[in-house]
C-alpha cells in the first residue's frame, strides 16, 4: 500500500512537471510579444521596454527563461501580472474564496442532484422518466453556459428582479448588516451562477452514476440480495446504490477543476470575483503571467483530483482496501 | 440524426437560401428590430438581419468544427497507434506528454495560445483547436490497439513477416474506426462549442466574420433592448451540440454494444 | 416419502425476441418437491435449469415473465397469486438459494456477518446482537473455523470454498423450508465441492430441509440426490430415483448424459460427449427437441411431441420410445 501511494504521487508530480512544462512552451513558442500590449496603451522609451523585458526575463535566452520558471515554480511564485502590477500567487489567493464558495456549491449539487437523479435513471431504465432526464440532461451538456448565464441574468436578474444577477456583494448593504444578513446577501448572489454551471454540468455526474447503477443492479449480489427477501428499497439503495458510487468517486476528483476551469464563462457573465473572471479579464488583457496562474492552478487540480481520487478509491473500498 | 443532416444542409445551401449571407445592414427598417416577418429572427444594433447571420454562423462554426476535429482526430489516432503499437519507451514517453497534456483544461491551453495572436487567422484558430483535442483520443486509440494486438489475426501477421507500418495500417487502423468515428462526433459538438466559447471571450473568430459565439458577445450590451439578437444564436448552438451528442451516443451503441 | 412442500406444474418463462415474437427458455415444466428430500435437476448448459430455479421465487429476470398459466404451490399457496410484500415474506425465509457464483454472488462492499445479520433482521425481530450471535452459530455450523474473524471479514478474503459456506449459512439463517442450490459446487474445486456437499447433506438430514439441487454434473447426482429430473430444452424429460435413473436410464438424452460423464471404472475410451448443441430457445426444433441430436430418432419424433408418460412408479419420461417400451 504505501508503495503504490509513493508510485502514484510520483507519477502526479511527473504529470504536473510535464504540463507544467508544455504551458512554457505553449507560451514562449508562440508568435507575439507578451509586452505587446503595454507598450501599446502608451508610447514607450526603449529604455523603459528594456527595463520591463529584464524585469519579466524576457531578455534571457529561451532555456534560462525556462529555469528561471521553474525557479519560480518551486518557490511558489507564479510572477506578477501585467495588468495588476501585484504578483500573481496574491491576486490568486484573494480570488480563491469566491471561486471555491461556486464551485463547491456546484459540486455538492451535482454529487447529491446528479447521483440521486443517476440512480433513479437505472432503476426506471428505459421507462419516460429515464427518457426524459437523459434528454434534459444531454440538453443541459449542450448548452453553452454564457449564453445560459446571459439569458437569466436578463430573465430573472433584470426583467422580473427576483435576484440580483451580477457580482457576490450587494454594494448597497449597510455596513452593520450582521452575518445572516450578509451571508443571505451571498446566497442569494450565488444561486444564478451556481445554478448556470450546475446545469452545463450534471449531466456527467448522472450519465456515469446512471451507468454505474446500470452494471450494479445487474450483478448477482442484488439477485441474493432480492433472494434473501430484502425490500426493494433496501436491495436498490443499500446493495446495488452503495457499490454503484464507487465508480462515482472517480468523477469527483475529475470535477475538482470545475472550481477554476468551469467558472470562467459563468463568472465572467456575472461578475463573479473568482479566478474565472480573473482569468477571462486576463484574456482581454493579455495578462500572460495571470492565464499562466490560473492554468497551472487548473492543471494541478486536474492532477491533485486524479490523486486523490485513486487515494480516496484505494482507502474505501475493501476490495483494494484489505488486498494491499 | 434528421436535425443534424438538417443543419448540415441549411450550412451548405445557406448562400443559396439567403440572398445575403454576410448581411448588409437594413437601414430601412432599422436597428433592434424584433423578429417579424421581414426579419424572421429580428435585427442587430447594426440592422443587420439575426437569421442570416445563425445561418450563416452555421456554415463557419461547422466549418470549423469539421476541420479542427479532422485534425484532431487524424493526430490522436497516428499517436496512439504509434503509443500503442510500439509500446516500449515510445510508448512510455508519449503517453507521459499526453498525461501532461489532458492535466491542462483544453480551454486554457487555447487561451495560453490564442491570446498570442493579435489577430487570429481563420486557419490557424482551427489548426490550434485541432491540435489541441488530440490527447484523450489517442489514450483512446492507444488502449484498442493494446488490445487488438492480442488478437489472434494480427499475431498471425506478426508471424509471417508483415511490415509493421503494414500491419498497423492494414490490421490495426481498421478495427480503431469505430471508437474513432465516436470520438469524432462527440468531439464536433465539443469544438462547437469551445469555438462559442472562445469567440465569446472576444479571441476566437474576429468580427465581422459571423459566428455564434461572437453573435451572442456582440449583442450582450444590446441583451435588454434586443433578447433575440441573443437567443437565437444560443440556440443554434444548443441544437446543433444535442444533435451531434444524440448521434454520437447513438453512434457508441451502435459501435459498442457494451454501452447498449 | 412425505407431503409435498413445493409443486411446480407447467411453468412456462417466455422472453420478448428482437422480432417481437417469445423465446421460451422454460416451457412446460412441472415437478414436485417433498420434505426431506434431495431432488436433482439435471440438464447442459443453457437447458433452462437456473431460470427455472428464479421462477420458484418470481426472480424471473425482467424482461422476461412467467407465463399465466404456470402454477407454484408452496405448502399449499399459490406462489403467482402472491404480492409484493408477501412474497418477500417467503423469499429467504422459506424458500432460500443458494447462487452458481459464490464470488459474485457476495456483495463485496459489505461482511460477511453483515450479510448475514440483514437476511435475519430481513425476516425477525432480533436485536443486532441477537442475530449477530446466531450469524456465528450458523458459521460454525456450516464449518468455518474461526467464525469470530471471518464474521467481520469482507468477500474477497475468503477462499472459493469459504464464501460459498457463508452463501450457504445465509441461506439457512431463517430456517427455511426450501433450500434451491443453483450449481452450488461449480466454481470449486474438487475436494472443496464434496466438501459443501456434504454440508448440505448434512444440514437437509437434520432440519429436515428439501433440497432443489441444480447441477450438470451427474456424477454429484448419483451421491446425494434421493430424485432426478433430467432437462432439455426448457422441460423435463426424465424422472426417477436416482438409483432408477442410475441403473435403467430410459431418455436417450439421459443415456448420452451418463455416456458423457467419466466415470472412475470402466474405460476411458467409453466417454462419448452428445454431439451438437442444444438450440435456441427462440426456435425450439418442431416435434420433439431432442431429436435433431437423438440416436434414436424416429419419423414419428420430427414432427410430434412427445408426452410425459410413466414407465413405472415415479418414473416418467417424454419419449416415443416410451409408448414402444410400454407395449
Ligand atoms: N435475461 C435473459 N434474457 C433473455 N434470455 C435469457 C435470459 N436469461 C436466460 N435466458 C435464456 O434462457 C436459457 C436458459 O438459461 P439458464 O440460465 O436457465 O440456463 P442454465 O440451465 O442455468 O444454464 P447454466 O448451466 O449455464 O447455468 C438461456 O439459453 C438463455 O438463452
Ligand atoms: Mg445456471
Amino acid at each position: 500500500m504505501t508503495r503504490w501511494l509513493i508510485g502514484r504521487t510520483a507519477q502526479a508530480a511527473i504529470t504536473f512537471l510535464v504540463a507544467a512544462v508544455l504551458m512554457f512552451f505553449l507560451m514562449r513558442l508562440t508568435p507575439g510579444d507578451p509586452l505587446a500590449r503595454l507598450m501599446g496603451d502608451r508610447p514607450m522609451t526603449s529604455e523603459e521596454v528594456a527595463t520591463l523585458r529584464g524585469l519579466y526575463g524576457l531578455d534571457q535566452p529561451l532555456p534560462s527563461q525556462f529555469t528561471r520558471f521553474v525557479a519560480g515554480l518551486a518557490q511558489g511564485d507564479l510572477g506578477t501580472s501585467i495588468e495588476y502590477r501585484t504578483p500573481v500567487t496574491t491576486l490568486i489567493r484573494q480570488r480563491l474564496p469566491a471561486s471555491l464558495l461556486l464551485g463547491g456549491t456546484v459540486l455538492l449539487l451535482n454529487f447529491t442532484l446528479g447521483v440521486w437523479l443517476g440512480a433513479l435513471q437505472a432503476v426506471r431504465l428505459g421507462k419516460p422518466l429515464d427518457r426524459w432526464l437523459s434528454t434534459i440532461s444531454l440538453a443541459g451538456f449542450a448548452v453553452p453556459s454564457f449564453w445560459l448565464g446571459l439569458i437569466l441574468a436578463w430573465l430573472v436578474g433584470i426583467k422580473w428582479q427576483l435576484l440580483p444577477a451580477l457580482g457576490m456583494i450587494d454594494p448597497l448593504l449597510p455596513a452593520s448588516a450582521g452575518l445572516g444578513a450578509r451571508s443571505l446577501d451571498i446566497a442569494r448572489h450565488l444561486i444564478l451562477p451556481a445554478f448556470t454551471l450546475s446545469v452545463v454540468s450534471i449531466a456527467a455526474t448522472m450519465r456515469y452514476q446512471r451507468t454505474a447503477m446500470i452494471d450494479a443492479l445487474r450483478e448477482p449480489y442484488v439477485r441474493t440480495a432480492r433472494a434473501k427477501g430484502l425490500s426493494e428499497r433496501r436491495v436498490i439503495w443499500r446493495h446495488a446504490w452503495r457499490t454503484s458510487l464507487f465508480p462515482v468517486i472517480t468523477l469527483f476528483g475529475l470535477w475538482l477543476p470545475i472550481v477554476v476551469t468551469g467558472s470562467v464563462f459563468v463568472e465572467h457573465v456575472f461578475n463573479w470575483p473568482g479566478l474565472g473572471s480573473l482569468t477571462a479579464k486576463a484574456i482581454s488583457g493579455r495578462d500572460y503571467p495571470v492565464i499562466m496562474g490560473a492554468s497551472l492552478l487548473a492543471a494541478s487540480l486536474v492532477v491533485g483530483g486524479g490523486w486523490l481520487t485513486d487515494v480516496a478509491y484505494a482507502a474505501l473500498d475493501p476490495r483494494t482496501r484489505r488486498a494491499q | 440524426m434528421l436535425t443534424l443532416v438538417g443543419l448540415v444542409l441549411i450550412a451548405i445551401a445557406a448562400p443559396m437560401l439567403l440572398p445575403d449571407p454576410l448581411a448588409q445592414p437594413d437601414i430601412l427598417q432599422g436597428v433592434n428590430q424584433p423578429p417579424g416577418a421581414k426579419h424572421w429572427f429580428g435585427t442587430d444594433q447594426l440592422s443587420r438581419d439575426v437569421l442570416s447571420r445563425v445561418v450563416t454562423g452555421a456554415r463557419i462554426s461547422l466549418t470549423i468544427a469539421f476541420l479542427a476535429v479532422a485534425v484532431s482526430v487524424t493526430l490522436g489516432a497516428m499517436v496512439g497507434l504509434v503509443a500503442g503499437y510500439w509500446g516500449g519507451w515510445v510508448d512510455a514517453v508519449l503517453m507521459r506528454i499526453v498525461d501532461g497534456a489532458l492535466a491542462i483544461p483544453r480551454l486554457f491551453v487555447l487561451l495560453l495560445v490564442v491570446a498570442a495572436w493579435e489577430s487570429l487567422p481563420l486557419l490557424v484558430f482551427i489548426l490550434l483547436l485541432g491540435t489541441t483535442g488530440w490527447f484523450g483520443t489517442s489514450r483512446l486509440i492507444r488502449g484498442e490497439v493494446l488490445r487488438l494486438k492480442q488478437e489472434p489475426y494480427v499475431r498471425a501477421a506478426e508471424a509471417l513477416g508483415a511490415h509493421r507500418i503494414r500491419i498497423v495500417l492494414r490490421h490495426l487502423l481498421p478495427n480503431t474506426a469505430g471508437p474513432l468515428l465516436v470520438a469524432a462526433t462527440l468531439g464536433v459538438g465539443n469544438v462547437v462549442l469551445l469555438e462559442a466559447g472562445l469567440s465569446f471571450l472576444g479571441v476566437g473568430v474576429r468580427p465581422p466574420t459571423p459566428t455564434w459565439g461572437g453573435m451572442i458577445l456582440d449583442s450582450q450590451e444590446i441583451l435588454f433592448v434586443a433578447p433575440w439578437t441573443s437567443i437565437f444564436p444560443g440556440l443554434a448552438i444548443v441544437i446543433t451540440v444535442l444533435a451531434v451528442n444524440l448521434f454520437g451516443d447513438a453512434l457508441r451503441e451502435a459501435v459498442d454494444p457494451r454501452h447498449a | 416419502m412425505t407431503a409435498p412442500v413445493l409443486e411446480v406444474r407447467d411453468l412456462r418463462i417466455a422472453f420478448p425476441t428482437r422480432t417481437g415474437d417469445f423465446a421460451r427458455p422454460v416451457d412446460g415444466v412441472s415437478f414436485i418437491l417433498h420434505r426431506g428430500e434431495t431432488l436433482a435437476l439435471v440438464g447442459e448448459s443453457g437447458c433452462g435449469k437456473t431460470l427455472t430455479s428464479l421462477a420458484l421465487l418470481r426472480l424471473v429476470p425482467a424482461p422476461g415473465r412467467i407465463e399465466p398459466g404456470s402454477r407454484l404451490d408452496f405448502e399449499g399457496r399459490d406462489i403467482m397469486g402472491l404480492d409484493a410484500d408477501e412474497l418477500r415474506a417467503i423469499r429467504g425465509k422459506d424458500i432460500a438459494m443458494v447462487f452458481q457464483d459464490p464470488m459474485s454472488s457476495l456483495n463485496p462492499v459489505f461482511t460477511a456477518g453483515a450479510q448475514i445479520i440483514e437476511t435475519i433482521k430481513a425476516h425477525e425481530s432480533e436485536s443486532t446482537k441477537a442475530a449477530r450471535d446466531r450469524a456465528l452459530g450458523l458459521l460454525r455450523e456450516v464449518g468455518i473455523s474461526d467464525p469470530e474473524l471471518r464474521i467481520d471479514q469482507y468477500p474477497h478474503e475468503m477462499s472459493g470454498g469459504m464464501r460459498q459456506r457463508v452463501m450457504i449459512a445465509m441461506a439457512l439463517a431463517t430456517e427455511p423450508g426450501v433450500l434451491i442450490a443453483d450449481e452450488p459446487t461449480t466454481a470449486l474445486d474438487v475436494t472443496v465441492q464434496a466438501q459443501i456437499l456434504e454440508i448440505l447433506d448434512r444440514l437437509r438430514e437434520i432440519r429436515g430441509l428439501a433440497v432443489l439441487l441444480i447441477t450438470h454434473d451427474l456424477g454429484i447426482v448419483a451421491n446425494r440426490a434421493d430424485r432426478v429430473a433430467v432437462m432439455y430444452a426448457g422441460r423435463i424429460v426424465e424422472e426417477a430415483s436416482t438409483r432408477t435413473l442410475f441403473e435403467a436410464p430410459s431418455h436417450p438424452y439421459t443415456q448420452g448424459l451418463l455416456e458423457s460423464v467419466p466415470r472412475l471404472t470402466g474405460p476411458v475410451q467409453s466417454l462419448k460427449p452428445i454431439p451438437g448443441t442444444v438450440p435456441d430457445p427462440a426456435r425450439w426444433p418442431a416435434g420433439c427437441r431432442f431429436h435433431p441430436r437423438c440416436p434414436k430418432v424416429m419419423a414419428r419424433c420430427r414432427a410430434e411431441d412427445p408426452s410425459r408418460l410413466a414407465l413405472a412408479d415415479g418414473h416418467h419420461m417424454a419419449c416415443w420410445l416410451a409408448e414402444e417400451t410400454a407395449r
